[in-house]
């Protein structure tokens, strides 16, 4: 694959189609500037402002524009909450729909077969491949990315961070959190 | 269509594997499909309905034992072809061979930022009212077309509620054949597990698409 994607590359530079340059800039924003750290972000203001998370609730696309983050697969968003009743789980089982401009690029697994075959069938079997098990109690809820709304899973804030300010709640969010699959982290005693 | 992509309910696909600390990327190649893909649309001349399409339309065997970024690259050559940019002599000899057509643009690297920062909203002016609101029940049309969809094939046929309406967006099945953008209501759909899995589902599973209104019928 290598040498057929580099034959490509080398075609349309020949052509004058594409700019190798623009490349790099694109593969530099998504290895070091959007990433699942613009997400975290969110969330944890999400949990200490509670202005801040009603907006999201209501327009996840214009309070998620505010802190910065917009553009490629990322133009209409929703944010999801999980509470005590309810565990949301995102997928794309007809591609790879993700929300890169809160999350980045999504990983292998998420484009794969077996998650995208059985997290709408099988969702409480698919966190248990995370590590993840849901109280038998605790609905499921799985919103499949049909079209450009991208979803953002926010996570229930761990108990024990009461005293804890934005910057340091959003360690506790991880990625897989966001997309459903885990939970935010539980805090370390320090 | 009724493709390899289309995987919900699917069985015999294997566990999910997580990558402790996975790369954002797994090798150099990945790194120039990725930029090759959004560069090479980047000139306009195909939406993103018409390259999932060129995704999609894989035989199942090539589709499932292609990783993404192949799929993406496969995809990528079909429409580079179909719109003038590249022919197989091209792609045979590795290196520029044929004249190409003429790009509408060219993503210059100075103007990178930006146009990701911009992206490109789906979202249009409606041409008609909603023709249902929240609560409503439907039921998903039954079709098989051959052409590009995004209702899966677990959520036809099936009665659901209307969760929340959004705005006007472009409908991909026409628009991924050039046939305009079509704009019609865009809706959140839930279903009960049960309502598509059968009776053995799991008795807590509710599950949504979001469907464009032809895609759906009162009940």
């Amino acid at each position: 694959m290598a040498a057929r994607v580099r034959a490509l590359e080398t075609i349309l530079v020949q052509k004058g189609l594409i700019d190798p340059a623009a490349i790099d800039v694109i593969v530099d924003i998504y290895e070091t500037k959007v990433g699942p750290r613009n997400g975290a972000k969110v969330v944890a203001k999400a949990w200490t402002e509670p202005d801040y998370a009603g907006w999201l609730k209501k327009d996840a696309t214009a309070a998620i524009a505010s802190l910065g983050f917009t553009g490629r697969q990322g133009e209409h968003m929703q944010a999801v909450f999980n509470s005590d009743d309810t565990h949301n789980l995102v997928v794309c089982t007809l591609c790879s729909c993700y929300p890169w401009t809160v999350l980045g690029l999504p990983p292998v697994w998420y484009k794969a077969p077996p998650y995208r075959s059985r997290a709408v069938i099988d969702p409480r079997g698919v966190l248990e491949e995370f590590g993840l098990t849901l109280p038998p109690q605790k609905k499921v809820r799985v919103w499949d990315s049909t079209a450009e709304l991208r979803y953002l899973v926010v996570p229930q804030r761990p108990a024990g961070t009461d005293n804890w300010d934005a910057e340091r709640l959003a360690e506790l969010v991880t990625r897989d959190s966001m997309i459903g699959t885990g939970l935010a982290k539980e805090p370390v005693a320090a | 269509m009724n493709g390899p992509h289309d995987l919900g309910g699917q069985m015999g696909l294997g566990p999910v594997t997580p990558e402790k600390n996975e790369p954002i990327f797994h090798a150099e190649w990945e790194k120039r499909a990725l930029g090759v893909t959004l560069t090479a649309g980047a000139m306009g001349h195909w939406s993103i309905d018409e390259s999932r399409h060129a995704r999609e339309n894989r035989h199942p065997v090539d589709y499932l034992s292609s990783s993404y970024y192949e799929i993406w690259i496969k995809g990528l050559e079909a429409l580079l072809e179909r719109h003038g940019f590249v022919t197989g002599r091209d792609l045979a000899k590795g290196r520029a061979v044929d004249p190409a057509a003429t790009p509408k643009r060219v993503l210059k690297a100075a103007d990178v930022p930006a146009a990701l920062a911009r992206g490109g909203p789906c979202d249009r002016p409606a041409t008609a009212p909603a023709r249902f609101k929240a609560g409503d029940r439907i039921m998903t049309r039954n079709f098989s077309p051959t052409g590009h969809t995004r209702l899966p094939r677990y959520a036809r046929g099936k009665h659901g509620v209307i969760e929340s309406v959004h705005e006007a967006h472009v409908f991909p099945d026409s628009n991924a054949h050039g046939q305009g953008e079509n704009p019609q209501w865009l809706y959140t759909v839930v279903f009960d597990g049960r309502e598509i899995w059968g009776d053995d589902a799991d008795p807590t599973l509710t599950l949504s698409v979001d469907a464009w209104e032809s895609y759906l019928e009162p009940v």
